[in-house]
């Protein structure tokens, strides 16, 4: 059995989660068993649309102590359920909430583990996958011959993909431990996709000259959906917030689309991006070393180019 | 009080990485190496603020390594560690690491232990979250902010999209991001004091995890890079649409 632990955030599923679910179905196949998945919390909406990524059946654990997250309840409750259920593989998604898990639930299981998996496992004589390593300079492939397995998968590593049925949801009850934390404040930022999420991204670096230059990033993303990042000297002087840094030291995203603008493409800014489907580069330097790694490149001033760049994609909206 | 700090070494961040043995090792040779920028930057120096600001206590690094991992470890000194221990082996993977450190943990009674978010070379961010349940403590990741009031804590932590905010008493085990500290660049004095401040070298205790690497690849190389005219900015629309097809 392949139980995957389904994350909300005040009750609602994100993209994250239907692609844990469409994975972990996928892997179920190869390994010919069944998809189940596993939901903590008493707000959550609709579990049953998991259903429809391919898990077979909705575990509902609706404890409202669950509504908060703490690694060490979590965890000894993900636990239980893969014990009661008999889940060979528990898969997670690789976020801040999925990596504070996957070490404890490997710990508890005595489960073999791989952190930010991006690929179905090779099942042919043992159990491979994949996943990058040196911020995304190298791929390594690992080998987990436990009988228990637990994977955290990197997010955009596949599409999520809608066929069933909405499945059926069972509660279920465990015995959970007290909390030895009390969670004070939860801050989200709405209507913006967070970076690792983010399908489009337009980053900006130290050639926009200062933070009161940064309107026509914020229309140029506005245009299309997408989310801002910049580079690291960027948020280092605080012309942008420290969690749009991306690079080896900052976030590192997978996104289908990365416009670096303004950006020199440092090997440690590369590491976190190269891993974009396509990377559109818009600089003024034709030695730019980030050419190298672009797929189109504009080599112009960016402050002519991108409100430009705004309108083509306006006019290409409007059709 | 006493607050445990685990660094890690990893390739300095301008090195090529490629691969030996038929891509089944990484190729150390030309390596430059340094401590992994989130243990040294954020929850090392957090750990000394700390300290600093209690007025007492002790900060002890803990590195699992050979011998050559020294240096690294006299570097977390010179900013500002009293003491480090070293476990001699070489630190094969998470679950190996994180034994190394439990098992020398356990008997210390720390009240804090602190970790970097992730190393730059295995990306894995599993060492705490094992530590963490290894010893049954509390594991708050991902901490950008972290406040001690007595043996109560307030920590903020980066989730997806924002920020969560918890209180937890100590002892407890910390992974820090950016945001916690600032980079301290140790100076003279402390590089010379550094010399002669404790490294204690412990044997490391058995552990095996069952995942092991079997192979690695470097990524495809891209393909040459298509110019646009910059007077030409719909063309780079029609070819996202078309050719790329992303928008
Ligand atoms: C240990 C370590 C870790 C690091 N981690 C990261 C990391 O995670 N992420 C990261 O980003 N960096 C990181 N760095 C820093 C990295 O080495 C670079 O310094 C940084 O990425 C450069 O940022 P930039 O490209 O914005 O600025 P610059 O290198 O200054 O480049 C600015 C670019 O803008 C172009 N430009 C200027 N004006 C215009 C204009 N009008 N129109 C068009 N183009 C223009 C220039 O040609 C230039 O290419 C790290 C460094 C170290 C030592």
């Amino acid at each position: 059995m392949v139980l995957v632990f389904v994350e909300n955030q005040k009750g609602q599923f994100k993209k994250s989660a239907f692609e844990a679910v469409t994975y972990g179905n996928k892997m179920a196949a190869l390994l010919g068993t069944g998809c189940e998945a596993l939901v903590f919390g008493s707000s959550v909406e609709n579990p049953g649309i998991l259903g429809t990524y391919g898990a077979a059946k909705v575990h509902h654990v609706s404890d409202e102590q669950l509504n908060n997250f703490d690694s060490q309840v979590y965890a000894t409750a993900i636990a239980q359920a893969a014990e009661k259920i008999g889940a060979g593989v528990v898969v997670l998604s690789h976020s801040s909430t999925g990596k504070s898990l996957l070490g404890r639930l490997a710990v508890k299981l005595n489960a073999g583990s791989v952190a930010g998996v991006n690929s179905l496992p090779n099942v042919e004589g043992g159990f491979k996958v994949r996943k990058n390593v040196f911020s995304g300079k190298a791929i390594a492939e690992y080998s987990i011959n436990s009988d228990v397995k637990v994977l955290s998968l990197m997010g955009n590593s596949l599409q999520p993909e809608q066929n069933g049925a909405a499945a059926e949801v069972t509660g279920l009850s465990l015995d959970l431990p007290a909390s030895k934390i009390k969670v004070k404040e939860v801050k989200t930022i709405d209507g913006e996709v967070p970076l690792p999420e983010a399908e489009l991204v337009v980053s900006a670096g130290r050639g926009m000259k200062g933070p009161e230059n940064w309107g026509i990033i914020e229309e140029l993303a506005k245009t299309i959906g997408a989310t801002t990042a910049c580079s690291r000297p960027v948020a280092d002087t605080g012309w942008r917030p420290h969690h749009e840094h991306v690079g080896q030291t900052g976030v590192a995203i997978r996104p289908n689309l990365y416009f670096a603008i303004g950006i020199s493409g440092a090997i440690q800014h590369l590491a976190g991006v190269n891993r974009s489907k396509v990377i559109v580069v818009i600089n003024k330097d034709p030695e730019a070393p980030f050419f190298k790694a672009a797929d189109y490149g504009v080599c112009a001033d960016l402050f002519d180019v991108v409100p430009r760049l705004t309108e083509s994609l306006k006019k290409f909206k409007a059709n | 009080m006493k607050l445990l700090v685990c660094v890690s070494k990893t390739p300095e961040t301008t090195s090529k990485i490629a691969f030996t043995a038929e891509n089944t090792e990484f190729d150390t040779n030309g390596i430059q190496y340094i401590m992994n920028p989130y243990d040294e930057w954020y929850a090392l120096v957090r750990a000394l603020e700390i300290k600093e600001a209690i007025g007492g206590g002790s900060v002890t690094i803990v590195n699992v390594g050979p011998a050559s991992n020294d240096t690294v470890i006299r570097k977390g000194l010179a900013i500002g560690a009293d003491e480090a221990v070293r476990v001699d082996a070489e630190p094969k993977s998470s679950f190996f690491v994180a034994s190394q450190i439990a098992a020398y943990a356990k008997e210390e009674g720390f009240d804090m232990i602190f970790l970097g978010k992730e190393t730059i070379d295995y990306n894995g961010s599993e060492v705490g979250a094992m530590l963490a349940e290894m010893l049954d403590l509390p594991f708050i990741s991902y901490a950008t902010q972290l406040d001690i009031d007595g043996n109560n804590a307030t920590i903020a932590r980066d989730i997806e999209g924002g920020t969560e905010v918890v209180e937890v008493q100590t002892p407890f085990v910390i992974s820090a991001a950016k945001g916690m500290a600032e980079q301290r660049i140790p100076n003279m004095r402390g590089i010379m004091m550094a010399k002669r401040k404790p490294l204690k070298v412990v044997p490391a205790v058995e552990a095996n995890d069952p995942a092991v690497v079997v192979s690695y690849e470097l990524p495809a190389a891209k393909s040459e890079v298509k110019m646009i005219d910059p007077e030409n900015m719909d063309e780079l629309v029609r070819l996202l649409h078309e050719e790329a097809k992303v928008i």
